[in-house]
């Protein structure tokens, strides 16, 4: 709009998108310096690599489309889309990993439906999963932590020849996640208690000492980032918790059922991207609903669906797959549950006071 | 009295903006001085203009009727001082069309000589009801928070409605003014009694005067003034903006929605403005017509904010001199708050019935930029005071999908802004709605001369046939008439032959 519009209000809370994305970032920063920290060089280099790409296939499109590179480039959505994505790849997947999922993100994900505010699913996820069922093998290689200055951990050299897909004399000792390594044990017919004991350390997850993704690992200072975020009110509490809720809840009545089957609540919160799903995943802005009422529906049945997800279908993680069937459905649920109107009934009619003394005279 | 029991209910949504009241908080109202030309629009009013009983070249008085009004909603004018009427002829109005409107002006003799206003009465409170709302009728009184309803139809309306409450509306949830919060630290008592006036006329035996809590002198002032008056409670009501929408002013007070497209006196409430309680109190003890309000003279760009008591017709250019004039060039020039004001097109536009405040703005302070795309945050859901979506609604409105934004509540916007205030794309929401509440109003006025006319050809036609069946049934009348003569006329001849 070029012309300054003539209706009011003249005065702004001085909020803007950049301001929210550079909300979000500062709160992601902790788990991601502790998920750099713990798996080294190479997990530097694919966030780096995997945020750049975001950026030039956002100026590309925004070239393509004829919008103004630099206003849209600079509101940060395509940078925070690339940081999302990034904290959800293996941390030493080889560098084409993060440029495809950039260009699946950016170009698929959130481009081609016309950009910012426009996208049906949460771009990071379209190319979590998209990157998951292309490349299972390169999206399931863990390694176990390798932390920086530790004796173990890959030099400069060794690192970009990880990241690059290049020969490497290094030798990466895998490892899988907890999720994997449950669901593996479970189908091979061994009960929980026997995996869990020698695996199962609720204090080593949540601290983020274990393999997994980049940046999903550590609970603790995830959740310090989503308790900032909803301090700031960039997020409201109603899609975080209400997925906590029904994760804990459906979690504690399996495990109520089967303690051998079904492992217990603790379990499911701190492992995996619960965390990082539905504190920075499923609360993004454009892909969940606009009513509180809506995010509470919204919340619930994701969580639901991340626990049926993890306990009976075929991938150990089911976040990314939760959190997509519910962006579909977000269209439907902002549909169908909408505030009631002032001085109306929910069914939109006005409403009437029945004592007599109220009633209009004439 | 009982302020400290008071039982409050919360409301839906709503904002926080920065008050920035403090650069005229607590200023003394200051009289302005006459200006060389006052400027008088016959229109100040919701309502049909008044017409001019003056001509040009006309001596005036002080407080005397320069213009009649014209029918159940309208008002009067009357001169600020005295003088000369010099002209009566079109004069932009503060109106951010810019577009002139009838006005009548007058150059000030200097002298200030009064009209008579000897009152026939001792004590107003004896008076009949009716005759408190001719005589507000007569004095020009308009809803001064900005609305400039008629007042005398509001305090008219016991005869259609069952009343229990008048509601004093002295929230002034808009940042900037000041101007009530300072009215009713200098004129509590005179406020009071214009209250007391105002029960009366309603015949209301209950009144609640509601003050955001940001105003606790003029509270303080206000539970003083009414201290000896049990029937009239001073209630402090949370900051929240639009507090002063009437509908959810009477909702935090009563815990009680007023039905959509009613009236508060649907449920039984009278809100009027607490500036408008101090007019009446003026007319109805002292006989002065509404000829004065007082303005708050303020924004970033103004040197010396204040409050200004100010003779209506005054020229804004001329209060902002008097404040000292800019301190840097004014981004808006706006005429009342900056939520729900309109900027003005020029500041040669007078000040009316209706101006609390006058707002010359910086470029920081609007915080204005370029409108990013929707993202979907929902602040706008969260915010909407009345449990819209307007982020739906603009949409549709954009797409000029007119009974789209009407499905999602167009037509219960009050407007406040709350929406593109907290908006992280700076969306101009409101700008939206104001179009596709004027596209809707034109097209409904269009729909509506088609039907007329349609109703009218129809009419027509049917008058048309109607005539001519009357002439097809004269003349088959008149063809079996004729037969029948013939026939017997033919009987009679064969008759006649026969015999």
């Amino acid at each position: 709009m070029s012309a300054s519009p003539i209706s009011g209000p003249y005065t702004h809370e001085n909020s803007s998108i950049r301001k929210t994305m550079l909300w979000v970032m500062l709160a992601l920063t902790p788990a991601t310096a502790f998920g750099i920290y713990q798996f080294g060089l190479p997990a530097l280099w694919l966030f780096v690599i995997t945020i750049a790409a975001c950026l030039l296939a956002e100026a590309a499109s925004l070239y393509v489309a004829g919008k103004p590179i630099k206003a849209y480039l600079s509101d940060g959505s395509a940078i925070l889309t690339g940081w999302l994505l990034a904290m959800t790849l293996p941390p030493w997947a080889p560098w084409w990993i993060g440029v495809v999922g950039a260009l699946l993100a950016i170009v698929v994900g959130k481009q081609v439906f016309g950009g910012i505010g426009q996208n049906l699913f949460n771009p990071a996820m379209v190319a979590r999963v998209a990157l998951l069922i292309s490349f299972p093998l390169e999206m399931t290689t863990w390694n176990a932590p390798h932390p920086l200055f530790s004796a173990g951990t890959p030099n400069l050299l060794d690192s970009l020849r990880i990241t690059f897909d290049l020969q490497t004399h290094y030798d990466a000792m895998s490892s899988a996640t907890i999720l994997g390594h449950v669901k593996t044990e479970l189908s091979r017919g061994i009960g929980l208690s026997q995996i869990f004991a020698d695996s199962f350390n609720p204090l080593k997850l949540g601290i983020g000492s274990v393999s997994g993704s980049l940046g999903e690992t550590s609970a603790v200072l995830i959740f310090a980032g989503g308790l900032l975020l909803l301090f700031t009110r960039i997020i409201s509490w109603h899609i975080p918790f209400s997925m906590l809720f029904a994760i804990a809840l459906l979690a504690s009545v399996f495990n109520l059922i089967d303690p051998e089957r079904y492992p217990p609540a603790m379990y499911h919160l701190l492992s995996g991207a619960t965390f990082l799903g539905v504190f920075f995943i499923a609360t993004d802005l454009v892909t969940s609903p606009v009513t509180k009422a809506g995010q509470l529906v919204f919340g619930l049945m994701c969580g639901a669906l991340v626990f049926v997800i993890r306990t009976w279908a075929g991938y150990p993680e089911g976040m990314a797959f939760a959190v997509m069937l519910m962006n579909g459905v977000t269209p439907m649920i902002d549909h169908y549950i909408r505030p009631r109107i002032y001085g109306r009934t929910r069914k939109g009619d006005p409403i009437s006071y029945d004592e007599p003394a109220e009633a209009k005279n004439d | 009295m009982g302020f400290a029991d008071f039982k409050l209910f919360k409301i839906r949504g709503g904002v926080h903006p920065a008050e920035n009241k403090h650069a005229t908080a607590g200023h003394p109202i200051t009289p302005v001085p006459l200006a060389d030309r006052l400027f008088i629009p016959l229109q100040q009013h919701i309502g049909a203009p008044a017409e001019p009983i003056v001509k040009r070249g006309d001596k005036v008085c002080k407080g005397q009727l320069l213009a009649n009004s014209q029918g159940m909603i309208s008002a009067p004018v009357h001169a600020p001082t005295s003088g000369t009427v010099i002209a009566i002829g079109k004069y932009p109005a503060p109106h951010p069309s810019g577009l002139p409107v009838r006005t009548i002006i007058i150059e000030p003799d200097g002298n200030e000589c009064w009209a008579d206003v000897t009152l026939p009465y001792s004590d107003p409170l004896t008076l009949d009801p009716d005759e408190i709302a001719t005589r507000v009728a007569a004095a020009g009184i308009v809803g001064m928070g900005g609305a400039t309803f008629p007042s005398a139809v509001k305090l008219n309306l016991r005869k259609r409605y069952k009343l229990q409450q008048l509601v004093i509306n002295a929230a002034e949830c808009e940042p900037y003014l000041t101007c009530d919060d300072q009215l009713m630290r200098e004129h509590a008592s005179e406020i009071m009694q214009g209250i007391a006036i105002m029960m009366h006329a309603l015949q209301v035996p209950e009144a609640i005067v509601a003050i955001e809590a940001n105003k606790p002198k003029a509270i303080k002032a206000m539970r003083e003034a009414a201290r000896h008056l049990s029937a009239i409670k001073v209630v402090s009501v949370p900051v929240q903006y639009p507090m002063g929408s009437e509908k959810h002013l009477v909702q935090t007070l009563t815990g009680k929605e007023t039905p959509a497209r009613a009236l508060t006196a649907d449920i039984g409430i009278v809100v009027h403005n607490v500036a408008t309680a101090h007019a009446v109190q003026q007319c109805l003890y002292h006989g002065r017509p509404l000829i004065d309000r007082v303005v708050t003279v303020t924004g970033g760009a103004v040197k010396n904010p204040g409050n200004y008591l100010t003779p209506i017709g005054t020229p804004v250019s001329m209060l902002f001199e008097i404040a000292g004039g800019f301190n840097e060039e004014p981004s808006r020039i706006i005429g009342g708050g900056p939520m729900m004001g309109q900027p003005l097109p020029d500041t040669k536009v007078p000040i009316v019935k209706g101006s609390g405040g006058i707002l010359a703005l910086t470029a920081q302070e609007t915080a204005q930029k370029t409108a990013m795309p929707c993202i979907r945050c929902g602040s706008c859901v969260t915010a909407c005071p009345c449990g819209l979506l307007p982020l739906e609604m603009a949409n549709r409105a954009r797409a000029n999908d007119l009974d789209g934004s009407v499905k999602f509540g167009l037509m219960d916007c009050i407007a406040c802004g709350s929406c593109a205030y907290v908006c992280p794309s700076h969306i101009p929401l409101v700008q939206y709605f104001n179009f596709a509440k004027g596209a809707l109003a034109e097209k409904q006025r269009a729909q509506h001369k088609q039907e007329e006319i349609r109703r009218l050809t129809e009419f027509r036609n049917q008058r048309m046939e109607a005539q001519k069946q009357a002439k097809r049934k004269a003349m088959a009348k008149r063809k079996a008439e004729m037969a029948a003569k013939k026939a017997r006329e033919a009987e009679e001849k064969s008759a006649e032959a026969g015999a």
